[in-house]
């Protein structure tokens, strides 16, 4: 993956443009453009639609609790495939444009031989090689695609139970669950480390851009990539700016003590 | 004030004598009893279920049988089912009356995810409460007798009721009552259980059926809805499987893994929760120094703190 940046679905990237814009500050780098962005949460927004649907379907210990909020058990039912629908679709954009930077490379592979440090926090810098997207991302990309699939051969054989028999329909019934599983696991790791777990990763799903310091920490061939610098030089650099900064600063603030004694 | 018709009477005020029906013991599960060897196919249970349900008469598919249609419809819970079969080089027509089965383990309760979609009577009766039913169509999966059928209009899955109204007023089922050889039987379920071993033992000491017995699946713990058979070995043949089965998705899977695969997904919740807590954020680097917890630096800290 030499220049993910290239490999996006760029004609859509570039009529989005048009229809928003990302304000990128000094000390920031777009991250998600308008499209990807728009994507993110209209399949969010979709998943969440089919995920409350479908929970309710899911468990007779939920279905009092969420098909209400649904309109009714019957309602429930009727809108569950029509939510998944347009979440498929919207995922599928998402797909095409994602596609290329999600592809699994040797740095993905021994990305998740540090997945214990990454997730200790121990490593509080990522490998230099981690690029626009690390291994766990991709994980959960093919995650999504999988158990999409799954979801729509299986979700159209319950839909259309009248033509196939009562064993497929009891198989993909199973199935249809594991998918939901598979996701629902997925989902609960996204949402924490795009939220509690990463601070200042969440902005790039709604303003489009990152702060540098984030992007050479999580992704520093993606920094390199793009603004051309050595990541590693770039937190040094920062590293030694931020203790000058303190140091400047707790010698004015003693001057200033002095002062002010000496003015008593 | 509660109904007494529907509670046994023990004692009565100001009442001389011994109180009517004391001491009566009612059992409560009910079946009926179809012997196919009796029946000739005039389908009067067809046209009485119809009529009693309400049901009008629909169109049908002529497939160069007897049979008035495929299979049992949606408004059409009562089908006579022939079958051309062979005994002795000569044909034996084979007919069975087709309906629900009401199971003691009924597949179609235990694959509905609707909260009172599906009942199941003390008595045996299984029914559906179309108000609650959501249209899945999970019950059409879950039944080993291709019973529940749905409604493409009202979106909702029906089935024969075993005249639940009729019964609950203390009547037979309307099949019952319009058979004219007396194939069908209606009663406890013991009785018919009794009546139709008879039967079948009639069947095979005069008649010469060595292999007739009577259709109860122990597979679903039994039904509501029992047959005496020519040939209890090859049910099959009858168009009844010899060992209906719920599938394993609506029994073990529903109903254990399920709740574990969502226990998980709550735990999975609480684990990133305390993750967060315990293990703390990744800020972007460099962060601030942190503080060292050595027992020196605590006191050097603490020293300058206080003013």
């Amino acid at each position: 993956m030499s220049s993910p940046a290239n490999s996006f679905d760029e004609k859509a990237r570039g009529e989005f443009a048009q229809l928003g814009k990302t304000r990128i500050h000094r000390g920031e780098l777009l991250r998600h453009p308008v499209y990807t962005r728009f994507l993110h949460w209209s399949v969010a927004i979709f998943f969440i639609l089919s995920l409350l649907t479908g929970f309710a379907i899911y468990s007779p210990w939920l279905f009092r609790w969420i098909a209400p909020l649904c309109g009714g058990g019957a309602r429930t039912r009727a809108l569950h495939p029509w939510f998944s629908l347009v979440f498929l679709v919207f995922f599928f954009f998402q797909f095409i444009n994602w596609v290329a930077p999600m592809a699994w490379t040797a740095a993905d592979r021994r990305w998740l031989g540090r997945l214990k440090q990454y997730a200790t926090n121990e490593d509080r810098l990522e490998a230099e090689e981690v690029g626009f997207f690390n291994g766990g991302q991709k994980l959960y990309f093919l995650a999504i695609v999988l158990s999409g699939v799954l979801f729509l051969i299986t979700g159209l054989l319950m839909w259309f139970d009248n033509v196939v028999g009562r064993w497929v329909v009891a198989v993909s019934y199973v199935v249809h669950d594991l998918a939901a599983l598979l996701m629902l696991a997925g989902l609960i790791i996204h949402i924490y480390e795009g939220t509690a777990h990463q601070p200042g990763t969440f902005r790039s799903v709604i303003d489009g851009t990152v702060t540098e310091k984030w992007a050479w920490t999580h992704h520093p061939a993606w920094y390199r990539a793009v603004t051309g610098r050595d990541p590693r030089q770039a937190y040094e650099r920062e590293r030694r700016r931020q203790v000058e900064r303190e140091r400047v600063i707790e010698s004015w603030e003693r001057e200033q003590d002095e002062r002010e004694k000496l003015n008593k | 004030m509660s109904n007494p018709q529907t509670f046994q009477i023990q004692e009565i005020s100001a009442h001389p004598g011994p109180v009517p029906g004391e001491g009566t013991r009612r059992e409560e599960e009910v079946c009926k009893y179809i012997d196919v060897t009796t029946c000739i196919g005039c389908k009067a249970c067809e046209v009485a279920c119809v009529e009693w349900n309400d049901h009008p008469f629909r169109e049908t598919t002529f497939d160069d049988t007897y049979q008035t249609m495929p299979s049992t419809e949606w408004n059409y819970w009562n089908l006579i089912k022939f079958a051309e079969d062979e005994r002795d080089g000569n044909l034996m027509w084979l007919m069975r009356k087709d309906q629900c089965m009401h199971c003691e383990d009924p597949g179609c309760l235990r694959a509905c995810p609707a909260d009172g979609a599906i009942i199941k009577y003390e008595n045996g009766i299984v029914d559906f409460q179309q108000d609650n039913c959501i249209g899945c169509g999970y019950c059409i999966s879950g039944c080993p007798f291709d019973i529940p059928k749905f409604n493409e209009k009202t979106k909702k899955v029906y089935k024969c009721t075993l005249c639940s109204d009729r019964v609950g007023q203390g009547l037979e089922p309307a099949c019952i009552k319009a058979c004219p050889t007396g194939c069908l039987h209606f009663g406890t379920k013991s009785e018919m259980v009794q009546i139709a071993g008879l039967r079948a033992k009639q069947l095979r000491e005069v008649s010469g059926f060595a292999n007739a017995g009577v259709y109860d699946p122990s597979s679903i713990k039994g039904t509501h809805v029992i047959y005496t058979l020519h040939d209890i070995n090859t049910p099959e043949r009858y168009g009844l499987p010899k060992n209906p089965v719920i599938p394993p998705s609506y029994t073990y899977w529903k109903w254990t893994a399920k709740p574990i695969g969502l226990l998980m997904a709550g735990l999975g919740l609480l684990a990133v929760f305390f993750h967060r807590v315990s293990v703390g954020p990744k800020l972007p680097q460099p962060e601030p120094p942190t503080i060292e917890t050595g027992p020196r630096e605590e006191i050097e800290a603490g020293r300058k703190e206080t003013p």
